[in-house]
């Protein structure tokens, strides 16, 4: 547990998560000397030049070249150093993919990857800056763990466990400003372990990054206009996923919906769904995502609205699955 | 410095002794990417055997020299190379491609002891070359970083961000080299994808160009004395001008022998052809030494 950072909520939204991201790598930079930092002409998108500013010798810009920068790290990373790396999502999970799984990942070596402008946080910028398979490219790469934090003090927490577990890390955090979720960064966040954000028996909502927080206003709504008792659960961790939270939320609710900023194909919800279906636990399901589509332009949430991954997307959703006929079986082995 | 006639001598025989290792494991597994073993074996045997610091009881010394083989499809050199200098079995060799062995055709560094990146995807090497190069300046150490490309993979776009990048961070402890035998998979290398003026490419991008005759013992050695003494802030590059297939005569400069198989028949020829290669190189370094 990291557990550095107290900011209070409304400190925390001074920041962007990626200037918290900044903070968090100095205070790694401040500690411990085999800390390096490199960008792709990204330095200030993604705040890896705060460390750049702090520890100049420590900071390579190698220009507007993701390939040569993945390899660079893993040369690094080799020699005994702990490189962190930055550029957009879709750029460290495509255009440097093939680093990513060789150099990184098949190598085994302690590189993290912090990705930025992930899902579609760079709305604007339209699909060529919209990262919507980096989860599914990420996750189907060996000894790569994966994670999409909820909001800023999660991604503090997220580096810092990056830098204390040996291992190839990705991390994709959105553009600017998060919702804040979490008004502290000490909550219990462990790599691998989802968060229960709201407790619930009616259904479970899993999400992961910035609709975690949409979740969550979802829920309280829920529970006001419908008496619903909706449990959310932030899975931070796409991998290694928390099987143990997916089977329990489908032992307990036996509904379920996965929301994420991300292609439904291959991403949390896909996750999810492979999780359940091993277990052989039949249930009602659901995924919220971007439907195998290029995602439309606009202002993240106005995007996310349009997708339906905002609250009101999630409202309807449970209304949706709560309405349907869903038989029980009692012959469930309850103990799985 | 020019070498000694019984350093040259003495390499020579390490490289015939390689050569053969080389033809061995192929034809112990049947097939492997002879040409292009055959090609950089000659870098190899000098950088192995005369400049490199390793040991070959601590392969991860955190002071050793390190060796990225870019063209990671010549693993079939390297491995024998490895086991040569004594990381390893010779025996091992015998293993070489077959199912389970931890020697497949591109070496894997966390299984093959002595071997720095595991390579194989072409336009890797000189990245993670770099990447061993500027950690030794983060990290205070004065280890060398040797990396050895071939020609073809130079068309993939990741070595010219690299050579961009090299130069910029004035990467003078980086020793590269271009085993420029002229040919690829598909045919040779002016035809497929013309690399030329490759000299004059490197140098736009920065580097200090060495253009050598790759299987002269005593210019390789001139080169890396060259580049060994290199303070000035540019790296240096050494194209070493090969034939593929190098020693074994009905395989030189054939593209053909890019991968090839190797049957008792050939597998005698080969050695023959090896054994009178040696026998010239004996003689030039007689002839030509000092």
């Amino acid at each position: 547990m990291a557990g550095g950072l107290t900011y209070t909520a409304a400190e925390s939204t001074a920041f962007s998560t990626a200037e918290i991201y900044g903070k968090a790598l100095c205070e790694l930079g401040e500690k411990h000397p085999e800390v390096v930092a490199l960008t792709a002409d990204l330095g200030k998108s993604t705040k890896i030049g705060m460390f750049g500013e702090k520890f100049p010798e420590r900071f390579f810009n190698v220009g507007i070249a993701e390939q040569n920068m993945f390899g660079v790290a893993a040369g690094m990373a080799k020699a005994g150093l702990v490189p962190f790396l930055s550029t957009f999502s879709v750029f460290a999970s495509l255009r440097s993919a093939d680093q990513l799984h060789t150099d990184i990942c098949y190598q085994n070596i302690n590189a993290k990857v912090i990705a930025t402008h992930a899902g579609t946080s760079f709305g604007q910028a339209g699909s060529t800056h919209h990262a919507i398979c980096d989860l599914a490219v990420c996750r189907s790469i060996p000894n790569l763990t994966v994670i999409c934090p909820a909001d800023g003090l999660e991604t503090y927490n997220a580096v810092h466990a990056a830098y204390d577990n040996f291992g190839p890390y990705y991390i994709r955090i959105n553009r600017g400003f998060d919702r804040v979720l979490y008004d502290s960064s000490d909550y219990g966040f462990e790599v691998g372990k989802a968060v229960t954000i709201n407790e619930g028996s009616d259904i479970t909502v899993i999400a992961c990054g910035s609709c975690v927080f949409q979740a969550y206003q979802a829920a309280k709504f829920l529970e006001t206009n419908d008496g619903l008792k909706v449990r959310v659960l932030n899975m931070h961790t796409i991998k290694p996923i928390d099987k143990e939270a997916i089977i329990k939320a489908v032992m307990d609710t036996r509904r379920i919906i996965t929301v994420e900023d991300h292609n439904v194909i291959g991403g949390l919800g896909s996750a999810v769904a492979e999780v359940i279906v091993e277990a052989g636990k039949g249930c009602a399901f659901k995924q919220l995502g971007i439907p195998d589509k290029f995602a439309p332009i606009g202002l993240h949430e106005d995007i996310m609205s349009a997708l339906g991954i905002d609250q009101n997307g999630i409202i309807d959703a449970v209304r949706e699955v709560m309405g349907k006929d869903f038989e029980l079986d009692d012959d469930w082995d309850d103990e799985a | 410095m020019a070498l000694t006639k019984q350093e040259w001598l003495a390499l020579e025989e390490k490289a015939y002794e390689l050569r053969q290792l080389c033809l061995n494991t192929t034809y112990w597994a049947g097939s492997a990417h002879i040409g292009g073993g055959m090609s950089v074996m000659d870098m190899l045997a000098i950088l192995y055997y005369k400049y490199m610091n390793y040991k070959v009881e601590d392969p991860q010394w955190e002071d050793r020299d390190r060796f990225i083989l870019s063209k990671g499809h010549a693993g079939v050199a390297l491995a024998s190379l490895v086991c040569h200098v004594g990381f390893d079995d010779k025996e091992k060799l015998k293993t070489f491609n077959l199912s389970n062995s931890t020697m497949g055709i591109h070496l894997d560094s966390n299984k093959v002891k002595g071997v720095d990146a595991s390579t194989g995807s072409l336009g890797h090497g000189l990245p993670i070359a770099l990447g061993t190069a500027l950690a030794a300046r983060v990290l205070g150490k004065d280890y060398k970083t040797f990396c050895i490309m071939g020609d073809g993979e130079l068309d993939e776009g990741s070595n010219w961000e690299a050579a961009m990048a090299a130069a910029h961070f004035k990467a003078d402890n980086l020793i590269s080299f271009v085993d420029r035998n002229k040919c690829m998979i598909d045919g040779r290398t002016e035809d497929v994808m013309a690399l030329e003026p490759l000299a004059d490419k490197w140098a736009a991008f920065g580097f200090i160009v060495k253009v050598v005759d790759g299987h002269n013992f005593n210019e390789l050695a001139e080169a890396i004395d060259f580049a060994l003494e290199n303070k000035s802030g540019k790296p240096v590059m050494i194209i070493a001008d090969t034939i593929k297939g190098e020693g074994v005569d009905f395989m030189e400069d054939n593209f053909m022998w890019h991968y090839g198989a190797i049957n008792e028949e050939k597998y005698e020829l080969a050695k023959a052809s090896l054994e009178k290669h040696y026998a010239k190189r004996v003689a030039r370094a007689e002839k030509e030494g000092i």
